[in-house]
């Protein structure tokens, strides 16, 4: 049955077909992700094997490796997009993405996005934000929501979730966007703007978990999380005229950042051909 | 190519200098690198040269970028390197560990400075041997290079390269701030003097299906870089021929595990190398790397004055180690010591080697400054006494 599922499924070109059927929970946002990628990279019509896809620790991970059919860097937990900026500077003209959750990339991996962000290095981050580390069991994420439940804030979390998109936006990066899995034409249209993008730009796709983080917080079932994401979703264009206190517990979604501006490796590129020219070195017909 | 600093030339240049030179003649292309004391000099001229070669050269937000950055580059098919010295080394141990498991070629320098911790950060040490071999955790075998005068640097930067590129495997450059900031003259080959070692890149799209397999029974798989259209899965995790995550198969994880391993080990003696001084009819032998080499060679010559059969062994290679050499000089001597600048750890594996054949005593100094050779006669005269 598995593989008449697989033959119908038109993106599951782009699959590492031995690797399926997943390894991620049923009503996992993760699925979702990985359809709305490959429906990205389709549409564009981007050869897979023009692109590197890298990955750091946790489920989210996984979506990018093994499953999707590229050159795939399946990395060390929070370190995806320092291994990404060496494949990037190393081959140009490829494209290079990072697909990870919001524990990897912006827990332990944090400092990595920031500066990716701040180099404005040409690669493209999805960062799947589920609100958890679910692979270790459901234990309290920096995206974990004040007040929620988690294996290691089993009264409540007392802490403040951090705002992955805007901290990107401001740490300077050429394109960021916050979709839910709700919303999945708009996210396709956002990673394909992303992939398009000359600089570092970065989807925060909110993502349910129902089995480590819904289930602890009065939403048992998909479609409970994905009925919690619609109701608490705010266009970042209404956002603009709401108070922070207005804001609280809501999701903002759209686009908050889409610029031109200088990009790392054409810098790069460029200081090496300005430096071999004044210097006269290098170049074909130096000895 | 032009080169932007002497080749085929002597100079007179630091060590760290040095390394940075060499890395550019053995083809090295990236650099990715975070500001440390005393392995900081190499970054600087990495970042100097590098663009005038077509290279690049990269600060990244830490030393676990600087690794990680390393590694990526690496598959995209470049040479790569990167320096750092005691705290940066402790924070590259995981990603040292996943260049082992993922066979990634690369070089890693030690400018080893005093610690722990933030320690002496301006002083000498060699308190990083056992981290440099056993620092990362799990299974593993890799490379260990002990340069002990600037030449070395630069000659054991070159086998560096070509070492790592041979066995698809990191290499650990492990020198110290004596090494590192000390000026002398360096001999640069012409490239053209020079052998240079690629790796093995997969020959047809058969080969390249077998990312980690042993196609070429020689235990080290040809490597499909990125961006070829290979569609190589690379992962951490124990994975098999193929690079597919088998995470719960003991079978998959031996045979991988083994063969990393037996690649480095079987392989000893061409990697291993060291240089004996009075050794034939030596009845104390001194055993030393890095700057203590230089202290221990100068008081072997004061001990033979003195009429004492004394003899060194330098060892240019501190991993894979050559237990049987060892043992083979302990069966002929009465004594053997080890001169190092740490509390014991080359010792250890010296004992184990000698097997008992010979009673081996540590001449040990900590503190950044380098043993004299006097301080060295002096203990071994008063063994003897």
């Amino acid at each position: 049955m598995a593989k008449q599922i697989y033959t119908k499924y038109e993106m599951a070109r782009y699959l590492r077909k031995e690797a399926l059927p997943t390894a991620l929970c049923p009503g996992c946002g993760g699925g979702t992700v990985l359809n709305a990628f490959a429906n990205a990279i389709d549409q564009l019509k981007i050869d897979p094997r023009d692109l590197v896809v890298v990955s750091g620790i946790g489920c989210s991970a996984w979506i990018a490796s093994p499953y999707f059919l590229a050159d795939t860097l399946h990395t060390t937990h929070g370190r995806a997009i320092a291994f990404a900026t060496g494949v990037k500077v190393g081959l140009p003209d490829k494209k290079v993405v990072v697909i990870s959750g919001d524990g990897d990339l912006a827990g332990i991996g944090g400092n990595h996005l920031i500066h990716a962000a701040r180099r404005n290095i040409d690669i493209t981050v999805i960062l799947v934000n589920n609100f958890i580390y679910g692979m270790t069991g459901g234990q309290v994420a920096p995206t974990t929501p004040f007040g929620a439940i988690t294996t290691t804030t089993p009264y409540r979390n007392i802490e403040h979730p951090l705002k992955i998109a805007e901290t990107v936006a401001s740490a300077g990066a050429s394109y960021v966007a916050r979709w839910t899995t709700f919303h999945v034409y708009q996210l396709i249209e956002s990673i394909k703007k992303a992939l398009n993008v000359k600089g570092f730009s970065l989807v925060e796709v909110i993502s349910q978990c129902p089995v480590q983080f819904g289930r602890r917080n009065r939403m048992k079932t998909p479609a409970e999380m994905l009925r919690w994401f619609s109701k608490n979703s705010i266009p970042i264009s209404k956002a603009k005229n709401m108070s922070p206190e207005e804001l609280e517990g809501k999701i903002v979604i759209g686009e908050f950042v889409n610029k031109e501006k200088p990009e790392f490796t054409e810098e790069l590129n460029k200081l090496i051909d300005e430096v071999a020219q004044y210097y006269s070195l290098g170049g074909e017909d130096a000895d | 190519m032009r080169y932007p600093f002497p080749v085929g030339a002597a100079d007179f240049i630091q060590g760290d200098e040095a390394i940075a030179r060499a890395a550019i003649l053995a083809g090295c292309r990236f650099y990715a690198g975070y500001p440390i004391t005393p392995a900081s000099e190499i970054f600087e001229a990495m970042s100097l040269y590098m663009p005038l070669v077509d290279g690049v050269s990269i600060q990244m937000e830490d030393e676990i970028g600087s690794i990680a950055a390393v590694i990526g580059a690496s598959w995209a098919g470049a040479k790569a390197m990167t320096a750092t010295s005691g705290p940066g080394f402790s924070l590259m141990m995981e990603n040292l560990g996943y260049a082992v498991m993922t066979e990634t070629p690369l070089v890693l320098v030690n400018v080893q400075r005093s610690g722990p911790s933030t320690g002496q950060p301006t002083l000498a040490a060699q308190g990083d041997v056992m981290q440099a071999i056993w620092g990362t955790h799990g299974d593993h075998s890799l490379i260990v290079l002990t340069p002990a005068t600037v030449q070395e640097a630069f000659d054991m930067t070159i086998r560096a390269f070509n070492l790592a590129e041979k066995y698809r495997t990191p290499v650990i450059l492990l020198t110290d701030a004596e090494v590192g900031h000390m000026r002398e003259r360096v001999y640069a080959p012409n490239p053209d003097e020079l052998e240079l070692v690629y790796r093995k890149l997969p020959v047809n799209e058969e080969e390249a299906k077998y990312p980690f397999g042993d196609v070429h029974g020689d235990l080290v798989p040809p490597m499909p870089i990125f961006g070829k259209g290979y569609r190589t899965y690379v992962t951490g995790l124990t994975h098999d021929e193929r690079g597919r995550p088998k995470t719960v198969e003991a079978e998959v994880h031996e045979k991988l595990i083994k063969r990393i391993v037996a690649k480095i080990e079987n392989n000893k003696k061409d990697i291993v190398d060291y240089e004996t001084y009075e050794l034939d009819d030596a009845e104390i032998v001194l055993i030393s790397f890095g700057i203590v080499a230089r202290s221990a060679m100068r008081a072997v010559k004061e001990l033979r004055k003195e009429g004492i059969k004394a003899g060194l062994l330098k060892l240019n290679v501190v991993w894979p180690f050559d237990f049987e050499l060892i043992e083979k000089i302990a069966e002929n001597a009465e004594r053997m010591y080890v001169a190092e600048m740490n509390l014991g750890q080359l010792y250890h594996l010296v004992k184990e080697g000698a097997n008992g054949k010979a009673e081996v005593g540590l001449i040990s100094r900590i503190g950044g400054e380098v043993h004299t050779p006097g301080e060295i006669v002096e203990r071994i005269k008063n063994d003897l006494r």
